[in-house]
């Protein structure tokens, strides 16, 4: 396995672990027992604002201790180029994660259209920038691992 | 996917130059050795910029490293 493939890899277990340890964690610390703050607008701005820094700064420290192991174990350091082919796949990779994300979006609008309660948007939406996130990384994998 | 219809020469040129290795010519014409390899196998077309960057590698004309295989594309026509 390549460099950028284990990278994306490594990004992709990050992303489950990260989504599933926050989600857990929101969930004991506010909803249990309490479900009405599944409608307050307050809880849900919060919650997606801590996500953002915490899930950025889970992914630093985890590339950093990754590549720390790797090099250790394989005395390879993390990719020193990003030629034209990264590039191209790294482009390809974000066209599919814009557009699993924007299907997302439309099923959430779709659950707010049909009288759904809010937070299902919201949950919705968060997911949905999540499978975008899957989707991306993997795509990366399916690419390199094919050659292109 | 699109399919590649450029083929090339890029191994039979690094056996005449001294059995170049694919990381020797991904480190002269700084791209990655994945991406050498990507190329020899006809998985990827590089850009022009790249394919003039490895004709340079082994100083021959551009024609003589790739070339494009018309029968393929018209039968795909």
């Amino acid at each position: 396995m390549y460099d950028r493939e284990k990278q994306s890899l490594v990004s992709l277990i990050t992303m489950v672990l990260i989504l599933g340890s926050y989600t857990l964690y929101v969930y004991h610390k506010y909803i249990a027992g309490n479900l009405d703050i599944l409608n307050d607008f307050k809880f849900w701005g919060k919650a997606y604002l801590i996500l953002i820094p915490v899930s950025i700064a889970a992914q630093i420290i985890i590339h950093i201790i990754f590549f720390t192991i790797n090099k250790i174990v394989t005395n390879e350091g993390a990719p020193a180029i990003t030629d034209e082919r990264d590039q191209l796949i790294e482009l390809k990779a974000i066209r599919i994660a814009h557009w699993t994300f924007i299907a997302g979006f439309i099923l959430s609008m779709g659950s707010l259209a049909t009288g759904v309660q809010p937070w299902v948007m919201l949950i919705a939406l968060i997911y949905s920038g999540f499978i975008a996130a899957i989707a991306s990384e993997s795509a990366k994998i399916y690419f390199y691992w094919k050659g292109f | 996917m699109s399919k590649c219809f450029i083929s090339n020469n890029i191994r039979k040129l690094r056996f005449l130059a001294d059995e170049m290795t694919q990381q020797q010519l991904a480190d002269k014409t700084g791209v990655t050795r994945q991406t050498i390899m990507a190329i020899e196998n006809g998985k990827y077309s590089p850009t022009l910029e790249l394919a003039f960057r490895i004709a340079g590698v082994f100083h021959t004309p551009l024609e003589e490293v790739f070339s494009f295989d018309e029968k393929v594309q018209k039968g795909k026509k």
